[in-house]
């Protein structure tokens, strides 16, 4: 036997003395795994959220136009240099270093035109492009794919009287309506689509493109880095990203992560004192207990090794117990929590070592000092039957 | 040999100091089997708690074959118990959650020595007091004379040069009583030196030599 065996032996045999105080350290650390975790999640699952937002920057030409616009009321712009971008920035676009993170480019036209007497405004899309990017759009018909294709918005239809299979015609050229596209609540219900080229011709801007939606995959990746970089390319264009919903959501996150350890610190403190209590408790109540060691040529070290060793065995159980069961309530909690249906729990080891780590750190931090009184006990004072 | 030179010992009490002991110059020979004898508060556990190494006197000197124990530091004189004495307490003092067998264990477990080798002796210590069919239960689950005899195990598996026992049958019936004082004339008999505070007269005469201690000094000392 070895003084080390002695700590075993006492938590093992006298389970109950040091139950409770397991239990609470568990209990704190399990309101902490939760919160750490649901908060990871969370942000994992906003990141995941954002992919499936489809375009995050908006690519534009540099001009100096004014918005002529108050209380949300346009009143159109006014500009005074209007220009258009090249396609060659499509090539550029896609040389950044940040490229593999880029899921599409969509390339737009835009342009008035007047059918069947109403002024519209005409979009020239890369269908291919624009699908993959808004995977919410809905079409009643065919996908377009042919070069005499379009797409008309809900409002669009409603106000020409068109369903799909219809033809129309576009300053002289002739589309039939592939698809309508079902209500979006967006501004995509007022548009009329038809192919990239197709647009160009009608606007009378072959080889130039008045925009470009970007979606770029964003879990792990630094969008505002990305804007950087494509500004770094495009010196003509200006870059921005469509985040402010998502950094809004994203800083409530943060917040919930700040409260999440600062409510970390609050618990490891009470845990701190918890075992402190419990351990001078232990070590006065093991008094008697205690002198017979040090009678029988027990050091201070043999004793501290004991008393800590008890509380850093408490510590990993509690830390382990802890752990698995704040990831248990972080896995009920999150469903309830999450912005996607289907939140992904996010399980880290390093959440995991940190946890255990943390809590038995605590406790042989608030064993010390009971342990080095249990260490320099007086043997004749604690045997006061001697 | 024990010899002490002049020993002082003072308590504080709410007046200022209390001098337990006045001044005590005593020899113990090796082999001896010494009882202290006095009546409360005369200073008899002061004293040997200073003897076992266990209490720094106020002044003097406790010299245990040669060795000035109060000269050493804190892990020396923690080693010297180990190494060279054996406690045996009044209220047997067994570790609750430790078996009979791991009690006995317990002054070996600091010590370089195997595992196995560890268990041998305190098996055969056991042994000796008659205790083998005991050794995997708790104390809870032992007589008091059992107990008595676990503690006197514990005290002797480390063979030490002494014996420090407190009142060793101040718990026990008059039949266990002598069952214990047996066992440690029987040690005696095998050289033990063993120094005994009692305020049993009946204790006494297994003993070689009486000292009797009055309000912190030798009184009588003799045979």
């Amino acid at each position: 036997m070895r003084p080390y065996q002695i700590a075993l032996k006492n938590l093992i045999r006298r389970p109950a003395r040091m139950f409770f105080l397991t239990v609470a350290l568990a209990v704190g650390l399990a309101a902490v795994v939760a919160l750490v975790t649901l908060s990871n999640s969370m942000t994992a699952d906003i990141e995941h959220t954002m992919d499936q937002f489809g375009a995050n920057i908006l690519i534009t030409p540099k001009s100096n136009d004014l918005a002529l616009s108050y209380g949300g009321i346009s009143l159109g712009r006014v500009s005074f240099d209007q220009r258009e971008l090249d396609p060659s920035v499509l090539q550029r676009i896609r040389s950044i270093k940040n490229h593999q993170n880029i899921a599409a480019v969509a390339p737009k036209v835009l342009g008035a035109v007047t059918v069947q007497g109403r002024e519209l405004l005409l979009v020239g899309v890369d269908f291919a492009a624009e699908l993959r990017m808004k995977p919410w759009w809905r079409l009643t018909g065919t996908e377009p794919s042919a070069p005499d294709h379009a797409l008309l918005g809900s409002s669009t239809a409603r106000v020409l009287g068109l369903k799909p299979g219809d033809r129309l015609t576009i300053s002289g050229r002739s589309f039939t309506v592939a698809a309508l596209l079902q209500e979006t609540g967006s501004q995509d219900d007022g548009l009329l689509f038809v192919p990239l080229a197709a647009a160009q011709a009608i606007t009378g801007k072959q080889g130039k493109i008045t925009l470009i939606e970007v979606a770029a995959l964003c879990s792990g990746c630094p969008i505002g880095e990305m804007v950087e970089q494509i500004a770094g390319v495009l010196p003509d264009a200006k870059v921005n990203a469509i985040k402010q919903v998502v950094e809004g959501r994203l800083q409530t996150i943060g917040q919930l992560k700040r409260f999440s350890l600062g409510m970390g610190g609050v618990i490891a403190l009470i845990g701190l004192l918890m075992v402190f209590i419990t351990m001078m408790g232990n070590v006065n109540e093991r008094k008697v207990e205690i002198g017979i060691f040090r009678a029988i040529g027990y050091r201070t070290s043999h004793l501290m090794g004991i008393i800590l060793l008890e509380a850093g065995l408490v510590g990993l159980v509690a830390g382990l117990a802890g752990y698995l069961l704040g990831i248990g309530a972080a896995a009920v909690a999150l469903p309830l929590l999450a912005q996607s249906g289907h939140p992904h729990l996010l399980i880290q080891w390093q959440v995991a070592i940190a946890a255990i780590a943390a809590v038995g750190l605590v406790s042989l931090l608030a064993a010390v000092y009971p342990a080095r009184r249990a260490g320099r006990m007086d043997p004749a004072d604690a045997l006061r039957s001697l | 040999m024990i010899t002490t030179t002049n020993l002082t010992k003072n308590y504080p009490s709410g007046e200022g100091n209390v001098a337990a002991l006045k001044g005590i110059d005593l020899t113990v020979e090796t082999g001896e089997f010494v009882c202290i004898m006095g009546q409360s508060g005369s200073g008899k556990s002061t004293l040997l708690t200073i003897l076992g190494g266990m209490c720094h006197p106020a002044s003097g000197s406790v010299q245990v074959d040669g060795t000035a124990i109060y000269g050493l530091d804190d892990n020396g004189l923690a080693d010297f118990r180990a190494r060279h004495f054996g406690f045996v307490f009044q209220s047997f003092h067994l570790v609750p959650y430790l078996t009979a067998l791991e009690n006995v264990m317990l002054p070996l477990a600091p010590l370089k020595m195997s595992a196995a080798e560890k268990r041998r002796l305190a098996g055969d210590a056991l042994a000796r007091m008659g205790l083998a069919g005991c050794a995997g239960r708790l104390p809870g689950r032992l007589s008091g004379g059992e107990q008595e005899r676990v503690a006197i195990a514990r005290a002797v598996v480390n063979r030490p040069a002494i014996l420090f026992a407190d009142e060793p049958t101040g718990n026990l019936d008059s039949t266990t009583s002598d069952q214990v004082m047996g066992l440690f004339t029987e040690l005696h008999q095998a050289g033990q030196t063993i120094v005994m505070v009692t305020h049993n007269p009946d204790n006494g005469r297994y003993a070689q030599r009486t000292i009797r201690l009055k309000d912190g000094l030798v009184h009588h000392t003799g045979d």
